[in-house]
């Protein structure tokens, strides 16, 4: 099962109950030391910053106080879907790596923080804390839903969504493993980051380098979607190539024009540049990949997500506010000969300047959508068109201006 | 050393700290302060200061250099 550990159950075709949980994975245990095992391990987060999970274990030890561990399947990515999924079939596993997570913190309170919109994931979770009752030794367990925004899942907006206040970022320091939720130093890491913890608790930290590169161990979740055959989540080593990852999903439904590889926040990878193109932390980001075909407008499609990103700026940040929708707005001009570099202009202006990291994340996709699509927006600038569909393949936002 | 930090929730664009340290500070096309971290040297931590305290909003900051490069920390997304 070297790639499939967390959907171990749903590949043998079991329901996510306690009993087949235990059955799957036999039971949590006690353990002295996980933060080692977690380091040993070289478990990095999987919510997209790729950080390493044993340090931010650490810093929330060394804090001091009691802290809460929170469990982030806030998913505002709309091409992501595998923190919903996992909670669909393995939630036992999540609450496992939060139970291992706060008995090594000394924490007592747990959360598992879904969006509004994820009311069947919240029910399934719930009824999976209603099983384990009396079983996690002194962890409270319970789950809240937070506004479906897309910077709502970001660290210190989802701590000021959980203290009762807005979903909005906040300027760090403090961070979160200083003052979270309530103010308490705050173990807050994705879901899926959990589920891993859960099974290093298990096994261990080499059983779980038994899968992966020596410098990318262990396995990922990514949402596969766009013009592949079968779209969906799947589970692959960290490390494994975009082109095999792709076939594995029944490869693309015909000729491709780029894959966006790490979400809204990602990068676009040429055709010609998918063979050998390795899936590593650092460019899976929270592992999402959306396939676009060659017969869509690139054009249309960078500038809905454009738009889209613009409109989802927490609306806190001067350069954030303004840049972002600047960008989007030069980006639906699609006869101006300049359009370039004013685009390049106005992304110098944004990037590094906001509180959070929404701005980088929009600039970086812009600067690669700029770079793979160059010849695409180039047609449009002398034609006015390129000549394609506007496909809606990354269908965010309602698609137009507004 | 000093670095000049901004609180970029607070700044609301009035433009007084580019005034009062052009030598760091400039303003983008929105009129927001564009911040060089750049350590100040002596000389200029005066103009610095002056800038700081003139903000209407408290959203800039003179933080010692290793306070505010030290500590480095989880990226975030939105993730």
């Amino acid at each position: 099962m070297s790639s499939s550990r967390l959907l171990a159950g749903v590949s043998g075709g079991l329901s996510p109950s306690l009993d087949n949980h235990l059955a799957l994975f036999g039971p949590l245990g006690a353990h002295d030391d996980l933060i080692v095992a977690v380091e040993r391990a070289g478990l990095r987060g999987r919510g997209g910053a790729s950080f390493p999970t044993a340090a931010k274990l650490t810093a929330v030890a060394d804090a001091g106080g009691r802290p809460v561990v929170v469990a982030n399947a806030v998913e505002g990515e709309p091409v992501s879907g595998k923190d919903r999924a996992l909670l669909r079939v393995a939630p036992h596993l999540v609450l496992d790596g939060m139970v291992a997570a706060s008995r090594a913190l000394g924490a007592r309170d747990a959360v598992v923080a879904v969006s509004h919109g994820a009311t069947r994931e919240r029910a399934i979770v719930e009824e999976a804390i209603g099983r384990r009752r009396g079983g996690d030794s002194g962890v409270r367990l319970r789950t809240a839903a937070v506004p479906e925004r897309f910077v709502a899942g970001e660290e210190t907006a989802l701590v000021n969504a959980l203290s009762g206040g807005e979903a909005r970022p906040s300027l760090k320091p403090p961070y979160p493993f200083q003052q979270g939720v309530d103010g308490a130093p705050t173990l807050l890491s994705n879901a899926e980051t959990l589920a891993h913890v859960a099974l290093i608790a298990r096994f261990g930290p080499t059983w779980f380098r038994g899968a992966g590169g020596p410098d990318t161990p262990g396995t990922a979740l990514v949402t596969l979607g766009g013009s592949i055959a079968r779209p969906g989540v799947y589970e692959i080593e960290l490390g494994a190539g975009l082109a095999e990852v792709l076939e594995g999903a029944g490869n693309p439904t015909g000729p491709v024009q780029g894959v966006l590889v790490g979400g809204l926040f990602g990068r676009w990878i040429s055709p010609r540049d998918v063979p050998g193109y390795a899936l590593t932390p650092d460019v899976l980001g929270a592992g999402a990949i959306v396939v676009v075909p060659d017969d869509a407008c690139a054009l249309a499609e960078c500038a809905r997500v454009l738009e889209y990103l613009a409109g989802e700026s927490a609306g806190q940040c001067g350069p954030c506010v303004h840049g972002l929708r600047a960008i989007a707005d030069v980006m639906h001009e699609s006869r101006s000969a300049a359009r370039g570099a004013r685009l390049a202009e106005l992304a110098a202006q944004v990037a590094r300047r906001g509180a959070c990291r929404h701005p980088d994340g929009a600039v970086g996709f812009l600067s690669s959508a700029l770079d793979v699509f160059a010849d695409d927006f180039a047609r449009h600038t002398k034609r006015g068109s390129c000549g394609r569909r506007d496909a809606r393949v990354i269908a965010v936002g309602n698609g137009r201006r507004r | 050393m000093k670095t000049l930090r901004i609180d970029p929730i607070a700044c609301d664009g009035r433009g007084l700290c580019a005034e009062l340290f052009p030598e760091r500070i400039t303003l983008d096309e929105w009129g927001y302060a564009i911040i060089d971290s750049a350590p100040i040297p002596a000389s200029l931590e005066r103009h610095a200061k002056r800038a700081v305290d003139g903000c209407p909003l408290v959203a800039l900051r003179l933080d010692l250099l290793d306070r505010a490069e030290g500590h480095r920390e989880p990226r975030s997304r939105r993730r």
